[in-house]
């Protein structure tokens, strides 16, 4: 029997194969494996094409912006330059809210609290191009799909204090949004369960003759799950509406991707479905968006699901609870050769003569101090810590439509305690 | 009136739901083209056509995953979990999501589903198509759980379930489907004509979620149970000289402890019976209730007949499924004491 030799490292004293991690904190990062195509070398199939003559785009990358910060090859979207503007003001807006958000659970302010940073462009892009009547089932991470579609900030900030004008009455963490009325599902922690929800929404859009459509996101880390397979099945079978988008920012807490991509791509999972797969770079506004805008437009036309991997980089750590720094390389994310979304689409707009660094520091200024004052009126209404919250006894509604008898009788006996 | 079996009465009450309501759908494995394997969807198909009996893959935590958007969007999906003993795989969405939509959204969602799932044992299942699981969801807050012991009470609670707003799990004994069981294999088995809860309505009606049934009245002990066992326990109490008062919960949750608490408080005494194994049974749960609404009526300790602790047997079905013999014994426990 071979004896392990002591200077192995004893990751490798066995023939299991453990994948490895972009990097650790003791390993420098490096992506230069990585194959960053330039935006004309894509090609844009026409909507109704069949996902069998399109399989090289799931191995590919989408781009729209190439190193100069102008916008190329064939995916270039139709935008205005207001919708551009406003794509890049509701990112940074985003990136304000996150920002603050993150100090005031440092400070004790809030229980929880998750970033988006570095991933805006997925949110924002996709929340724009698809319709308001359009259903969204997100993760944990596309707070900024509510931005999307024009949520009051200070709301957003009542349910994560879940204080007295939280919408969802206290019952759920900081970021667990939901909001029916921007046709945004309720967040979920169990992760993946949305996946197959969203499908069977859309089945029911379908099934009623309607041409709403449903998008829903998973993080790479939960394409593992069960759920995604059953929603690529269902999704798959039915010919369902939907857009099932991996954001694939490389890491699931300390895991890295590398442990649910079987060394391909999420996007390829499409194959053995016949779905369209797209991989597109998820810190390109102007690809993000035309990808989706393709994928909505084919689920309209009742050509059925598109798998869409936003391929990004999460650039803080994974919530509030966790330090990247004891899992990844230090500033691994400056290595990251597809940069950052707001800085990417602010330079390609200064090269377009639409904007200035002078018009972005105001603005930037502006919508910090917009934040400033969201908080301080959030915060009027009350906080976890201190109160005003709901009253106790609406802990025992909504469990039922009607509240049975047993439940009128707890409700009775805490407010005697 | 019509004579029915309990799997016509569950058809005609899911054809009176979609003939009412084109947002009512039925679906699952094997549950379109072919009817299901129980029938319970027959010809449901044909009347109303594949993208409303819709048969779907093989994979229930999907078909539960789907179920939940389409309820969110608005449909009523009756889904049909082939066997109670598959429904593990749909857990998650059962007890995480369908469960707890409403509350956690704040009222904002919710999605009416219908879980209809055979159950129970008596039909040589062994451990894979015996299995009760019940009491798994009377454990999570937001779910109504119901479990009809004949053709009338399924049609309308069935009917009852669908036009709730709230999520229904509905376990059906499917050894009681063809018709009433009483425990004793070796006697040629009753079909449900003879039976006076075989006399079913054709037109819609519905049974409240939530009210139990006195099934006989009696004043020296309550027998409490649900499903195949209110007829084991109905032979039991005919052959003995107790007079015994049987009550059937029909629904687990919510449940209906008023009728249960004056029936006890009469007789001061209590035997629960059910199916499913002992431990965390959901006759720990009734006991407790008993034991804190009826203490002081009490004439002698609370006793349970159940399933043993052991997963569901095949060649010892019998010496399991819990017998005529056992509730007589346990009842005349609960006798010797004044």
């Amino acid at each position: 029997m071979q004896q392990p030799n002591d200077a192995t490292p004893a990751s490798y004293r066995s023939k299991l194969f453990i994948p490895q991690a972009s990097s650790r904190p003791d390993s420098t990062p490096d992506f230069s494996h990585l194959d960053i195509p330039h935006p004309t070398d894509s090609f844009k199939p026409d909507v109704l094409t069949p996902a069998l003559e399109m399989q090289s785009l799931a191995y590919g990358l989408v781009r729209v912006l190439n190193d100069n910060h102008e916008s190329c090859g064939p995916w270039q979207p139709q935008l205005t330059n207001e919708q551009l503007i406003q794509g890049l003001t509701k990112m940074m807006t985003v990136r304000a809210y996150d920002d603050r958000m993150f100090k005031m659970q440092r400070q004790g302010k809030l229980s929880f609290y998750v970033k988006s940073s570095g991933e805006e462009a997925v949110s924002i892009a996709q929340g724009m191009a698809l319709q308001d009547s359009d259903m969204l089932f997100p993760s944990y991470r596309q707070q900024g799909l509510l931005f999307a579609r024009n949520h009051d900030i200070e709301a957003m900030m009542c349910q994560c204090l879940s204080n007295a004008k939280d919408n969802i009455k206290g019952r759920q963490m900081p970021i667990f949004y939901s909001s029916k009325q921007h046709n945004f599902f309720s967040i979920s922690g169990n992760l993946a369960t949305q996946y197959s929800q969203a499908v069977g929404w859309a089945m029911a859009s379908a099934y009623k003759g309607e041409d709403h459509i449903a998008a829903a996101w998973v993080g790479d880390g939960t394409t593992a799950a069960a759920d995604v397979y059953h929603a690529l099945v269902f999704g798959s079978t039915y010919k369902a509406p939907v857009i099932l988008n991996v954001v694939n920012n490389q890491w699931a807490i300390s895991t890295p991707q590398s442990f649910a991509s079987a060394g391909t791509t999420f996007a390829a999972r499409s194959i053995g479905f016949s779905l369209p797969g797209i991989r597109v770079d998820g810190n390109d506004f102007l690809a993000v968006y035309a990808v989706t805008q393709w994928a909505a437009e084919r689920a309209r036309q009742g050509a059925g699901a598109t798998l869409i991997e936003l391929y990004t980089y999460r650039k803080e750590g994974h919530s509030t609870s966790d330090n990247p720094d004891a899992y990844r390389g230090k500033n691994e994310g400056d290595h990251w050769p597809l940069g950052d979304p707001i800085e990417r689409l602010k330079l390609h707009l200064i090269k377009q003569g639409l904007w200035s660094e002078q018009q972005h520091d105001e603005l930037f200024n502006q919508i910090t101090q917009q934040m400033t004052e969201c908080w301080k009126r959030a915060l009027s209404h009350g906080s976890l810590d201190n109160g005003p919250h709901w009253p106790v006894s609406s802990m025992f509604e909504d469990v039922f439509e009607q509240q049975p008898k047993h439940l009128a009788k707890q409700s009775q006996l805490i407010s005697q305690s | 009136m019509a004579k029915m079996n309990m799997i016509q009465a569950l058809n005609s009450a899911m054809d009176s739901c979609m003939a009412n309501d084109p947002d009512v759908l039925v679906m699952g494995e094997d549950v379109g083209f072919f009817g299901g394997v129980f029938r319970c969807t027959d010809g449901l198909y044909e009347k109303y056509g594949a993208h409303r009996a819709l048969d779907m893959p093989i994979a229930e935590g999907g078909i539960m995953g789907v179920a939940i958007g389409m309820g969110v969007n608005g449909l009523r999906p009756v889904v049909e979990i082939q066997f109670s003993d598959y429904i593990y795989p749909a857990i998650d969405q059962i007890v995480s999501e369908l469960a707890r939509l409403r509350h956690r959204s704040g009222g904002e969602y919710f999605a009416p589903v219908v879980i209809r799932t055979p159950c129970g044992g008596g039909i040589r299942g062994g451990q894979t198509h015996s299995q009760s699981p019940e009491a798994l969801f009377t454990h999570s807050c937001g779910l109504k759980t119901v479990m009809p012991s004949n053709p009338y009470d399924a049609k309308g609670l069935l009917t009852a379930a669908i036009e709730s707003n709230d999520p229904v799990i509905f376990f059906e004994p499917k050894r009681i489907y063809n018709g009433p069981f009483d425990g004793d294999h070796e006697q040629a088995a009753t079909p449900w004509s003879s039976h006076p809860k075989g006399d079913v309505p054709e037109e819609h009606y519905t049974i409240e979620i939530g009210k139990a049934a006195v099934i006989n009245e009696g004043c020296d002990v309550t027998v409490i149970t649900y499903g195949n066992m209110v007829h084991v326990a109905q032979a039991a109490i005919n052959k003995s000289h107790i007079n015994a008062e049987l009550i059937d919960i029909r629904t687990l949750v919510p449940l209906d402890i008023d009728t249960i608490q004056a029936s006890v408080a009469k007789t001061g005494r209590c035997v629960i019976v059910h199916e499913a194994t002992l431990t965390s049974g959901f006759g720990a749960e009734i006991l407790s209730q008993v034991q804190e609404q009826c203490f002081w009526e009490l004439k002698a300790p609370i006793e349970r007949v159940t399933g043993w602790d052991t997963p569901y047997p095949h060649a010892f079905e019998w010496e399991y499924f819990p017998s005529q013999k056992r509730i007589n014994d346990a009842m005349l426990r609960t006798m010797e004491s004044n």
